[in-house]
């Protein structure tokens, strides 16, 4: 078996990883686990280190041929992200949208942040978050027949979409 | 305040007693956030990264945390020496301090608050409480992080949340971790299931420094993995309802180990306590080994009249660079292993 970072050398480092109840393997020869730091006690490779295997697993939609360009704020091309499993600046996200997106589903098994989001980004995904928030509390409280309840979240859920 | 004012004091959040401090040493939120179109640190050129240093640290040095008797530092004006104590006190990471150039790194004055910039992230803010206390964390931090944001235009999508260099931080930007404390569980052999489990339920088993290291004196430190379709608090949430099960695993192994197996514990526990009360020389790994066993007599009421903030101190103190810090010069290993079970003895003097 060929060595999964160079590609060239025969690999003789054999790593498992386990993300998200996901395993995935690593096959690595000996130059390139060095120097991702594997060999030798006390190194330190977690699992970023081995996002750069992770990124051959998770290949882009199957069927979707073309080709990605480089990033136009940072010149980082997709190959150059397989190698440092970094992005470069935060239009690579824009960049390698197509490839991302089935990556960050096999690392966080979502695709769709939740959660905080700065203010200035504007109020509307602000609200969206909210809403979609209290439409899973509705549906956690009717199950549990809580009629009250339900009853106040469906008032804030109205008064929410009259702002939209 | 200045660098050498830190080994004067203990680390902010180990001074304090906190919740479930028995077991659970400390809880951590870290934030990964970068700015709008700016050239992340690893892919940036020299000039970006001293452009992208120079709008953070005017954005970072107006907090009130780090304006009021905070440090800033520059970690290429520093010594190798000094660099260690910080990773020793958890300010920084081992790869910050690795590549000097154009890194930094603000810290408020009882420690709790941390801010590297350029690390991987352009700004990695670190909040630490005493004991077990996520939710704490999590509301200063995020008040942190929003001071910050009126200042700085920082990487955010609506679809992926904030951007980060890695994309397993991508979304909340967001790890939280607990240092838990599990002598029992080690001891009762008991503790490569619970790992297993945690595993398991999507979170990730650490040792003492983070990432990569071993899990020395009965340390693990567990942390959220997924930062994606999540919110801050539901990640909080999950990672609290397992440590309590964990919490729960620990306690009972105790009362295990005293109620069938006292004597042995006793003994484990004295031996270690009359080492470290007598020793001449002696090396971290074993300190932190019986500084462990110590902290456990004392949890279960086996020593009494000693503190567990004099054994938290300890666990810092007697770190390597924290020894020359307080020596006031560089030492060699033995010269080290001599000082340290000098330092252990004039705290432990009963």
């Amino acid at each position: 078996m060929l060595c999964h970072i160079c590609g060239k050398r025969q690999a003789t480092v054999h790593l498992t990883e386990i993300v998200n109840d996901q395993m995935t393997e690593l096959h690595l020869c000996e130059q390139c686990a060095k120097e991702k730091g594997i060999a030798g006690l006390g190194a330190s490779f977690g699992l970023q280190d081995l996002l750069a295997g992770l990124v051959d697993f998770a290949s882009p939609i199957q069927g979707s041929k073309k080709k990605i360009g480089a990033c136009a704020n940072c010149k980082m091309t997709y190959a150059d992200f397989r190698k440092i499993g970094r992005l470069g600046c935060s239009e690579c996200y824009s960049a390698f949208e197509e490839s991302l997106e089935p990556l960050l589903k096999k690392i966080h098994g979502a695709v769709r942040h939740i959660g905080k989001a700065p203010l200035h980004s504007g109020g509307q995904f602000k609200l969206k978050n909210e809403l979609q928030a209290l439409q899973l509390k509705l549906q956690k409280v009717v199950q549990a027949e809580a009629f009250e309840e339900a009853a106040k979240i469906r008032d804030k859920i109205k008064a929410l979409e009259k702002k939209k | 305040m200045e660098l050498n004012d830190l080994i004067k004091q203990p680390s902010g959040w180990l001074k304090q007693v906190g919740p479930n401090s028995e077991i659970v040493f400390s809880s951590r939120v870290r934030l990964a956030r970068n700015l709008e179109n700016v050239v992340f640190p690893d892919w940036a050129d020299k000039k970006q990264m001293e452009c992208a240093l120079a709008m953070l640290k005017a954005s970072v040095t107006q907090l009130n945390a780090i304006k009021n008797g905070g440090l800033f530092l520059d970690i290429q004006k520093m010594t190798n020496m000094d660099k260690q104590l910080l990773v020793e006190r958890h300010l920084v990471s081992k790869e910050h301090i690795a590549q000097a150039d154009n890194r930094a790194v603000a810290v408020s004055s009882d420690e709790t608050l941390s801010i590297m910039l350029n690390e991987e992230d352009h700004l990695r803010i670190q909040m630490i409480e005493p004991g077990f206390d996520l939710d704490a964390c999590w509301e200063k931090i995020s008040r942190i992080d929003s001071e910050m944001e009126k200042k700085l235009s920082f990487a955010f999508s609506p679809k992926w949340g904030y951007l980060t260099a890695c994309p397993t931080n991508t979304g909340t930007g967001m790890r939280a971790s607990v240092m838990l404390h599990l002598p029992a569980l080690v001891m009762t052999k008991q503790i490569n299931k619970v790992i297993q489990a945690i595993i398991k339920l999507g979170l990730t088993v650490r040792g003492l420094f983070g990432e990569g290291t071993e899990a020395a004196g009965n340390f693990f430190q567990v942390s959220n993995q997924v930062s994606l379709g999540r919110s801050e608090e539901e990640i909080i949430d999950n990672i609290k309802r397992i440590i309590r099960q964990i919490l729960d695993y620990e306690q009972n192994a105790r009362k295990v180990l005293i109620s069938q197996n006292r004597i042995s514990l006793e003994n484990q526990v004295w031996r270690a306590y009359g080492i470290l009360k007598n020793a001449r020389i002696i090396s971290s790994s074993e300190t932190i080994e019986l500084l462990s066993n110590v902290c456990l007599g004392i949890e279960v009421g086996i020593i009494k009249g000693l503190t567990r903030e004099i054994i938290n101190e300890l666990f810092i103190l007697t770190q390597p660079a924290h020894l020359q810090k307080i020596e006031g010069k560089s030492l060699s290993a033995r010269q080290r292993d001599i000082k340290r079970a000098q330092l252990i003895r004039s705290k432990i003097k009963k």
